[in-house]
């Protein structure tokens, strides 16, 4: 099947995506000429392919339920924010907040991420192929991040149950945020987080990435422990 | 026994301190032992300015009044009349505000439901996201969209009736929310995505977006996910709420909630519950004034919150410019909060016992944070919880929420009005400074409005 072609030259974003809604399962439609639209593909629930053929804005997949989205540019702020299935791939870099909430589905950022990537995840995979900027993965949940690249400072802070790993550098950790020996499940687990990335994730080594998790020393409070918040 | 002999003491032995009285030093006391601040639930206990310092000129000579029995003053109630596709039509100008399951027990989440479903109004989801039970229980429900997103998913965001963005409460403006870990059971902290017993404490700022230009992409996002059908609510806690109120607008809010500092919490810091954000009576008369200052009076709706308790408490506001007022605090007590006793297998039972494990009584307890309730209302313990019947506690809230209705029309008809929407400022005067000042009503028995250069 041919994929339906929808403009933003012409369309508001309302038109564009009331048509990808519309789409039955297993249909697929490029969306021309973003430059820089928000909220292309929000709200999707079905299983629908969408290529979006140039830079786009804030929210770009968000709210997912079930679509592949593909981004042939750049985004804004909080692409695939809150998706609970599907996926999200930006092929260049993205701006904060990438993944924020996200629930389920992948985001593959195959550039760099700015601050916050996967800040606030909740049980959804994000996979950045360069750097991060500072706070990411602040308090994530649930989930799994891989940054290829370096993360900037406090990389990780008041984490709960997510896990980071990180191939580069890092510049700071965040409160309560620890790195861990690397398992072999660990291992396993990242091969196949950069098989899923794909190439942009071909020099990830995973045996040479850093794990880091919650220290769990702020699960309650306790003042009279110094707790650093 | 022997009882203790009674001290000699002069006169003046209890001369009170105004800076440190006895609660003041008992604070200092149980902070130096436990090394933070005091946590607890309910809003603002100091002494503020209030609707009660507003009195209605009711009709006389100049006006005639409607009959209090017969004539209709219609309290129906539209909020979402300027983007949503399907507005909220509420019999009543009165709605049940935001608190989380988890704050609360699903008992009284679905009592609280199933008495707004029996009036005609709308209840609100709250931190940590729908339960089908309440779902269930409301015929019109509002989901909130909050900081921590807990819970928050498009499944559920399509199947309420409006959207609530919370920048903020008036319990805690600036503030993220607190659940303590003793509330988080595993059924709350699997909404949350949460291990269970943890300290949970909320984001004070929304994950993905920051500022009133990125809140105009975010409702339109919401917006979209939703086919435009729902109106899309702007809430915060009463601080700078012209700038606020404008720039909501300005972002595309349906509805703009303004929360004044005698609202309500579960659980949040005592110091931020008295010391931050301004009081319910000068918030509305500002808000009202911010959608007048832009021609928006007609098109964006106005609910005011924090504080209110009695139909003539909803009247002044709706007089000051609000089109509904949304309550807490209010129908948690007429479920069973703060009652000495609690209604179980058909007969009354003494909850004294419950309160004094808390180091309190009832009439001021404010222990919600503890998750232990003794009367079932604020707690996720399943004994505790069963005090709670549901049935009942359904009836009494229907009971109060149709009595303040019926209020806030008769002191509608009794000036002059056919519909409480139509009640004004002019209906209105003040009985100290303070008020008259905050609310832009004169004082009582003068022309007098603080701040005004024209007289009346």
């Amino acid at each position: 099947m041919e994929p339906v072609i929808l403009s933003c030259a012409e369309l508001s974003t309302r038109e564009i995506n009331a048509a990808l809604a519309a789409l039955p399962d297993g249909a697929s439609a490029r969306v021309l000429e973003p430059r820089g639209r928000h909220n292309l593909a929000v709200g999707l629930s079905n299983r629908v392919r969408i290529d979006i053929e140039g830079n786009a804005g804030y929210f770009i997949g968000g709210l997912g339920d079930g679509p592949d989205v593909v981004v042939h540019g750049f985004t804004g702020w909080s692409v695939g924010e809150n998706l609970q299935a599907g996926s999200v791939r930006v092929e260049g870099n993205a701006s904060e907040c990438a993944g924020a909430s996200s629930r389920g589905g992948t985001i593959v950022i195959e550039g760099d991420a700015s601050s916050r990537a996967g800040i606030s995840l909740k049980g959804g995979t994000i996979l950045v192929g360069g750097n991060v900027g500072h706070m990411s993965g602040f308090m994530a949940q649930a989930g799994v991040m891989l940054i290829g690249g370096d993360a900037g400072d406090a990389l990780g802070d008041s984490l709960y149950e997510a896990v980071i790993y990180v191939a580069g550098t890092i510049a700071s950790l965040g409160s309560d945020a620890r790195i861990e020996e690397l398992t072999e499940s660990d291992v396993r687990a990242v091969k196949a987080l950069a098989e899923l990335g794909g190439a942009s994730f071909g020099h990830v080594q995973p045996e040479n990435v850093t794990r880091v998790a919650s220290a769990r020393g702020l699960y309650n409070f306790d003042a009279l422990k110094d707790q650093k918040y | 026994m022997d009882q203790p002999q009674p001290m000699n003491l002069p006169m003046d032995a209890h001369r009170r301190s105004g800076a440190f009285p006895p609660e003041v030093i008992a604070q200092i006391q149980r902070t130096a032992t436990e090394g933070h601040y005091e946590i607890r639930g309910w809003g603002a206990k100091r002494d503020l300015p209030t609707f009660d310092d507003l009195l209605f000129l009711t009709a006389s000579l100049t006006r005639y009044p409607l009959e209090g029995y017969r004539e209709k003053c219609d309290t129906s109630t539209v909020l979402g009349t300027r983007y949503a596709s399907k507005p909220l039509q509420l019999a009543i100008p009165v709605t049940i505000a935001g608190m989380s399951f988890g704050a609360l027990s699903a008992t009284a989440k679905v009592a609280l439901g199933r008495a707004a479903s029996a009036v005609g109004t709308s209840t609100t989801t709250g931190d940590g996201g729908m339960i089908a039970e309440e779902r269930a229980a409301s015929r019109l429900l509002v989901y909130q969209c909050l900081p921590s997103r807990y819970g928050f998913n498009v499944d559920d965001l399509r199947q309420a009736d409006a959207i609530e963005i919370v920048i903020g409460q008036g319990a805690k403006p600036g503030g993220g929310g607190l659940l303590l870990g003793q509330k988080v059971t595993d059924r709350v902290a699997g909404m949350r995505t949460l291990p269970a017993g943890v300290d949970q404490r909320s984001a004070s700022r929304h994950p993905d977006w920051v500022g009133p230009d990125d809140l105009r992409i975010k409702i339109e996002e919401l917006r979209e996910a939703t086919r435009w059908e729902k109106p899309v609510y702007v809430k915060f806690g009463a601080t700078r709420v012209v700038n606020d109120v404008k720039l909501a607008v300005e972002a595309g809010a349906d509805v703009v909630v303004v929360d004044g500092m005698q609202g309500g919490t579960a659980a949040t810091q005592d110091f931020f519950i008295e010391h931050t954000g301004i009081p319910t009576l000068a918030a509305v008369r500002l808000a009202a004034e911010a959608l007048r200052d832009i021609g928006m009076e007609d098109t964006v709706q106005l609910i005011a919150s924090g504080g209110i308790r009695t139909g003539a408490d909803v009247a002044k506001a709706l007089a000051l410019g609000a089109d509904a007022v949304s309550v807490g605090v209010a129908p948690l007590i007429a479920l069973g909060c703060n009652s000495p006793t609690y209604w179980q297998d058909g007969s009354d039972h003494d909850a004294s016992d419950g309160y004094q494990a808390l180091g309190t009584e009832a009439g001021y307890c404010h222990h919600c944070h503890t998750g232990r309730c003794p009367v079932g209302v604020t707690t996720q313990d399943a004994g505790l919880e069963a005090r709670l019947d549901a049935d009942r506690g359904a009836r009494q809230v229907t009971n109060y929420l149709k009595a303040m209705a019926m209020e806030t029309a008769a002191l509608a008809r009794a000036c002059g009005k056919s519909d409480v929407h139509n009640l004004e400022p002019n209906d209105l005067v003040a009985l100290t400074v303070e008020a008259a000042a905050m609310a832009q009503v004169p004082l009582a028995g003068t022309e007098w409005i603080p701040g005004r250069q024209d007289k009346i």
